[in-house]
């Protein structure tokens, strides 16, 4: 009983860590977002006003813009814990490490993500989206975008030891994102044809409770492959 | 911190780069001693204490925690106490929001500010810790060892950049700890004396 209260107790330390960080690097917090806001403004600017197209490709772009910005996000996941230090201490302590990794990625995921679920409704609108379907879009990267952080943690920690390692992240993360997008659009798709859309959510709730039990594993045996 | 613990190493080696650091180490650290690598730079002082601490495979050999298999043993993590060759201090948090962190993560709760207080840092803890200088960030990574109640210490250069009476005043503080039935076991460039404790020396 104690064990498992101190180890609750250690894992809200971290998350309360990451996000007192995240609030104190308040202007780095606006890069993701100000990343997404960007890629899909350009799209109605390099395709003028054509209402029905910008509607039909719509949740594509704003799915494609918040993998991306994920992306981009994600490689600072460990990165400032490697450099100074508290990466081994993270190591060194008597709980199981995937469970502080779990505590880091929905650190990373409340920080870089949620801040995207409240814009993406705006974006929507500017690309004719009606309301119905902009409530799926949110659904699915309501259950979408913690999967990109949970799989994108395995590739960052694999990297970790390498100098430069974005390039080489983002070709191994981006065919592991592949599933999680395609059932989203096609989500979108059944609810733009008008089926019901419930049947793709339960599947991405799948993969999302799968990636929650299983990623946090071969995450923590990368990191400590990374400190050896 | 009563009780006995005992870490045995049997024959250790460790190779990098196709070359032999070290074969063949043996050692027993029992409670109340202090163990301290001596040896020229790249030696493998370091690579013997990431070793030690679990990080790195030795190429050979086993190390033991009150005769368990480190690899398999649940307290051993439990029990030590790592301070590298970075502070693991995240610079933009304050002293006092470091060490409850690392308190959190060792579920602990001693007295953080007499920590402070012991190495010299009291009032500073508000202070962010890009703010300190590069000896007392050491200081405050060095507190997380009397804030954190671990009997195995282990310290690579814990004295980098600290002044001379900070120097005196920590081997002080290992004595201490020795002298309560702690072990101790760290790399060093400064004369370490510790009169008062049953030390031994490996020399790489």
């Amino acid at each position: 009983m104690k064990k498992t209260s101190s180890l609750l107790n250690a894992f809200s330390a971290v998350i309360k860590r990451d996000l007192l960080l995240a609030y104190r690097f308040r202007a780095e917090l606006i890069n993701p977002l100000a990343f997404f806001v960007m890629v899909i403004t350009l799209f109605p600017l390099a395709l003028g006003a054509e209402i029905a197209l910008l509607k039909r490709i719509a949740p594509a772009i704003i799915w494609v813009a918040a993998l991306l910005a994920s992306l981009m996000s994600i490689e600072n996941l460990f990165r400032a814990d490697y450099d100074d230090g508290s990466l081994e201490l993270m190591v060194m302590t008597p709980h199981p490490l995937s469970i502080l990794v779990l505590a880091k990625v929905i650190g990373h995921w409340l920080v870089s993500s949620v801040p995207l679920l409240f814009i993406a409704p705006l974006m929507g609108m500017m690309l004719h989206m009606d309301t119905d379907i902009i409530g799926v879009l949110m659904l699915t990267l309501l259950l979408g975008t913690p999967v990109l952080s949970l799989i994108g943690g395995i590739a960052v920690a694999l990297t970790l030891g390498l100098r430069k390692g974005g390039a080489l992240l983002a070709i191994l993360v981006l065919p592991l994102y592949v599933p999680i997008l395609i059932f989203a659009s096609s989500a979108i798709d059944a609810a733009m044809t008008g089926f019901p859309v419930s049947g793709h959510l339960s599947m991405m709730c799948a993969i999302l409770f799968l990636a929650f039990t299983l990623t946090p594993l071969p995450t923590a045996a990368a990191l400590k492959m990374s400190l050896s | 911190m009563t009780n006995l613990n005992k870490l045995e190493a049997y024959q250790l080696s460790c190779v990098r780069d196709d070359r032999i650091l070290f074969s063949e180490l043996d050692f027993t650290l029992s409670s109340g001693q202090v163990l301290l690598i001596e040896g020229a730079n790249g030696a493998g002082k370091t690579s013997l204490l990431r070793i030690l601490t679990g990080f790195r495979r030795a190429e050979s050999g086993h190390l033991f925690w009150n005769e368990e298999l480190i690899e398999n043993s649940v307290h051993f993590y439990q029990d030590t106490a790592y301070i590298g060759h970075n502070n693991g201090l995240k610079v933009a948090l304050t002293a006092q929001e470091n060490l409850r962190y690392a308190q959190a993560l060792s579920s602990t709760t001693l007295n953080i500010d007499e920590a402070m207080a012991q190495v010299g840092l009291d009032g500073y803890q508000d202070t962010i810790v890009r703010l300190l200088s590069a000896g007392q960030q050491r200081r405050l990574a060095l507190a997380r060892l009397l804030c954190t109640h671990k009997p195995l210490w282990i310290l690579d250069e814990p004295f980098t950049s600290l002044d001379r009476a900070s120097i005196k005043l920590f081997e002080k503080f290992i004595e201490t700890h020795a002298n309560q039935g702690g072990l101790v076991i760290m790399t060093s460039h400064h004369e370490t004396q510790l009169p008062h404790t049953l030390m031994q020396k490996i020399h790489l």
